[in-house]
């Protein structure tokens, strides 16, 4: 599991990688919060792509993201996560805090 | 309903198991021929329950996860995750979507996972003597598939 960060003037993309469990939550985790302080960004987006599996820990890592960025009303997005992954986050119901782009399919967001 | 086989294994509640509990749950089903959407289905499921053993019923120390497997009639796949742990006082509430105990940053949606991607779910708990989750999934049959 890893994380590598990107800084595009207010925009911060990480790219996630590896499985994202409640094993690798915390480390994950850690890293965003500490690049969030770090830049400041008034966008994160996370990127999923090369996220081979995630169960609701990785629900929570977004939930306690969001709380973060919107404490200095910062927003967060969502991009290329597998059907898998949109899968739970579709049943947590993660549209309504974050924008979800499918991979190559823009604008698409969970109802 | 008659087994046709089984696997079971122990593990101790360690963080690390997670991974492996549920790659050797979907390694054992395999031979079902199961869809890879029946594949991370039952991978979340059995992530969910193994990671419920080690934050809540193991909270404070590390003891065994017993997981079994049967392979039944009809292409129905049983799995049962027990625990020795603390136990679910209130079964019911654990079950309620968002709902955790431990707060922070646990989503408590694990049990509306296991829910929403196996075919059953049932949830027997004693205080202080522990806790069995069972889920069942049925198998689709492939046209051309062996199982």
């Amino acid at each position: 599991m890893s994380v590598k960060t990107e800084v595009n003037g207010d925009v911060m993309i990480a790219y996630l990688s590896g499985e994202l469990d409640h094993h690798s939550a915390k480390q994950i985790r850690e890293e965003i919060d500490a690049a969030i302080e770090a830049n400041m960004p008034t966008l994160l987006v996370l990127d999923f792509k090369d996220i081979t599996f995630m169960d609701s820990s990785g629900i929570g890592l977004v939930m306690g993201r969001y709380k973060v960025l919107s404490q200095n009303g910062a927003e967060l997005s969502i991009t290329n996560p597998s059907p898998q992954i949109y899968k739970v986050m579709q049943l947590a119901g993660l549209g309504r805090l974050a924008k979800i782009e499918k991979g190559g399919l823009k604008n698409e967001t969970v109802k | 309903m008659k087994q046709l086989n089984k696997f079971t294994m122990t593990l101790l509640s360690r963080s690390s198991n997670e991974s492996f509990s549920r790659v050797a749950v979907t390694a054992f089903i395999a031979q079902l021929d199961p869809t890879l959407e029946e594949i991370n289905d039952i991978k979340t499921a059995v992530s969910e329950a193994v990671t419920n053993c080690i934050v809540h019923a193991y909270k404070n120390e590390i003891g065994k996860i017993y997981i079994s497997v049967r392979i039944l009639e009809c292409n129905v796949v049983e799995i049962k995750i027990r625990d020795k742990g603390c136990g679910i006082a209130d079964v019911e509430k654990a079950m309620t979507p968002l709902y955790s105990s431990e707060g922070g940053e646990r989503a408590g949606l694990g049990f509306t996972v296991m829910q929403s991607f196996m075919d059953s779910l049932r949830v027997s708990s004693r205080e202080g003597k522990g806790t069995t989750v069972t889920m069942k999934k049925r198998i689709s049959v492939r046209l051309n598939g062996n199982a």
